[in-house]
């Protein structure tokens, strides 16, 4: 990892319209102050773009995954392989009937699935896909992210209230109680990055995770002890942020309908949907500009492909990792998911600050190992006897059923 | 649920559910047997043997008018929880019933395919179909089936159900067997009235032939002594002549 004097030119070609696009309008003449806005507002929209078609794609990509866990084939009708589904659902969701219920607020009503989406594609832009490409290179980026983060939960809120009707406001709260639950070991466990790295500045963040230790393991934060743990927290976290199995209980088909998009249909309700996902995508992004190195190779020697490559290569990972967690696990119950948050997650992600601590005073290596280490295990150890015991106690009694 | 639970560590119980998934998820790629999925239009599963939907009418011989067993007695229709089928019987201009329907009409929007039909039928004549893609545009007139839409042949019979067409086929030749017995025996007594009358100077004689049936014998199955005979127990009732 050479630092290179002049990036490569595939290094730089998402950047390509923007600058093209910028150098046009200043060769016209025109103010520098238009000419930045415009190569911004390009940026943003070849982010959007390039996300919404990784929406398109992953809405196919879920359902057969879905599928071949469950030994089946999943949607293969619609072109080769089912690759036109994500289209045929479009048009399907399009044509349908927006249908508005008499009880609601037709204003708020229509403000919410529009209002979902924009934080999601708000907190895509200040994040580091490739070492030359970011959106907007903001100072504060990781502050923005959770700043424009927190509003997914407001319009949730938003839709469950407008909608009027009983299931949508459930849904509603449980959205509320658990994203501001989740929201804290989150940025709690961000928090342990910024400490050790000093800055809010996500490109920074990630530069710092450049190099290797003992020569061809990468300095992730993911492989310090304190990284291992602040990952494993905001991957939960992240799961139950973006309403994802087993934390999907703002949605919880089987006991509320649909949750919050109950009274929805037609492209508010895909609307809906492509909110999620794009939730789904930022929160994986930041997962790994904070742990997984961003764009950062995986192993030396791999310099020559472009870094945006390995940024979408992690993310495709990591969404695969959600789809298995997702077809594997049961939705939790909601005084469960409660008590995970509060009586599990916070404590440890708050531990895990003066693990980072004690690790930047060891100076990291073996010696950051030994001290961080009964950060690791004593939580671990302290979890096994108090799960099994309450597992010993619980004989569980049947009132309705036998 | 009094023992203690086994010991493990936390957090190993998702890593087993996920190598569960997993494993599942390699496996579909690779081993065929796995996927279970049936591609309907192109592939399709063989029923078994006892599946059943639509009734339909057997006719025997080429011809679906002549052929047809049934003899329009009404006991489908009467004995029909839905009361789907539709039966006028056939009359010639003097009134007589010609023992076949006219109109035969079983609307299949109404069908619940129980089969009751098919059990109390003594002519052997209908039969539950395993014709399924019965989906039509018109959702009146293209569900309502007629006579010539449910009259199929006895080799399709044969087909679809061959136990119980074999079933059938053997209780016919038992009856055929039979009727060919009692006809011998009854022109063997009329011989021997015969010789008798020729003797003895002829009396008014009431005596009827033994094994003769009030109904032509081509269309009512003698059932008496066929205790044997497991699936018929209901006594076939000829249509009445006269209304």
């Amino acid at each position: 990892m050479s630092p290179a004097s002049a990036p490569t030119f595939l290094e730089t070609l998402p950047l390509l319209p923007q600058r093209l696009i910028g150098d046009a309008l200043r060769s016209l003449g025109i103010p520098e102050a238009f000419a930045a806005a415009a190569e911004t507002a390009v940026a943003a929209i070849i982010v959007f773009s390039l996300f919404a078609g990784m929406f398109a794609l992953l809405s196919l990509i879920e359902r057969k995954v879905l599928a071949r866990v469950q030994n089946r084939p999943g949607p293969n009708r619609v072109g080769p392989c089912g690759i036109l589904q994500p289209v045929a659902d479009g048009i399907k969701m399009l044509t349908k009937e927006d249908v508005v219920p008499v009880s609601a607020d037709r204003l708020l009503h229509f403000l919410a699935p529009v209002l979902i989406v924009i934080p999601s594609i708000l907190a895509l832009g200040v994040l580091p896909y490739g070492r030359e490409w970011v959106p907007v290179p903001a100072t504060l980026g990781l502050l923005f992210f959770f700043a424009v983060g927190a509003m997914t939960e407001l319009s949730i809120f938003l839709a469950g209230w407008a909608s009027g009707s009983k299931f949508p406001l459930l849904g509603a709260m449980r959205a509320i109680a658990q994203m501001v639950s989740y929201e804290l070991p989150l940025i709690l466990s961000a928090t342990a990055v910024v400490m050790l790295s000093g800055t809010l500045s996500l490109p920074e963040i990630v530069e710092k995770q450049g190099g290797w230790t003992l020569g061809f393991l990468p300095a992730w934060n993911l492989f310090t002890p304190w990284g291992l743990v602040a990952g494993s927290i905001f991957f939960i976290a992240g799961i139950a942020e973006a309403n994802r199995c087993p934390f999907d209980l703002p949605e919880g088909e089987s006991e509320i309908v649909a949750g919050h998009m109950t009274e929805y249909s037609g492209f508010k309700y895909a609307l809906f949907f492509m909110g999620e996902y794009l939730g789904l995508f930022a929160l994986s992004s930041l997962g790994i500009t904070l742990f997984l190195g961003g764009w950062q190779a995986p192993l030396p020697g791999l310099g020559f492909v472009p870094s945006y490559v390995w940024f979408f290569l992690k993310l495709a990972v990591v969404i695969f990792l959600f789809l298995w967690i997702r077809a594997t696990f049961p939705r939790v119950r909601m005084d469960q998911l409660m008590r995970f948050a509060w009586m599990f997650l916070i404590p440890v992600a708050l531990l895990n600050l003066p693990s980072a601590a004690v690790w930047h005073y060891a100076g990291g290596g073996l010696m950051g190992w030994l001290a961080c280490g009964p950060f690791l295990v004593l939580p671990y150890l302290a979890l096994t006897i108090h799960f099994n015991r309450k597992l010993a106690q619980s004989t569980r009694t049947y009132r309705f059923a036998e | 649920m009094s023992a203690a639970p086994k010991w493990i560590p936390p957090g190993i119980g998702l890593l087993q559910g996920l190598a569960v998934t997993g494993k599942n998820f390699i496996g579909s790629f690779f081993r065929a047997d796995r996927m279970t999925t049936v591609q309907y239009p192109e592939e399709r599963v063989t029923l078994s043997p006892n599946s059943r939907n639509i009734p339909f009418l057997v006719f025997d011989g080429g011809d679906p008018d002549t052929g047809l067993r049934c003899v329009a007695c009404g006991i489908c229709e009467k004995e029909c929880p839905p009361q789907c089928i539709y039966i006028v019987l056939d009359r010639d201009e003097n009134g007589k019933s010609l023992k076949r329907p006219k109109v035969f009409d079983i609307d299949a929007s109404v069908c619940m395919n129980c089969g009751i039909c098919a059990e109390v039928c003594p002519f052997d004549s209908i039969f539950m179909d395993q014709e399924y893609e019965l989906s039509s545009a018109d959702r009146f007139k293209g569900l309502l089936f007629d006579k010539a839409t449910l009259a199929k042949s006895a080799t399709y019979h044969a087909k679809i159900r061959p136990l119980e067409a074999a079933a059938v086929a053997e209780r016919k030749r038992a009856e055929e067997a039979k009727r060919a017995a009692a006809q011998a025996a009854k022109e063997a007594k009329a011989k021997a009235d015969a010789a008798k009358k020729a003797e003895a100077p002829p009396t008014i004689s009431n005596a009827r032939p033994a094994g003769g049936s009030a109904s032509p014998p081509d269309l009512s199955p003698t059932r008496s002594g066929q205790e044997s005979d497991p699936p018929k127990s209901t006594q076939p009732t000829a249509p009445e002549e006269a209304p």
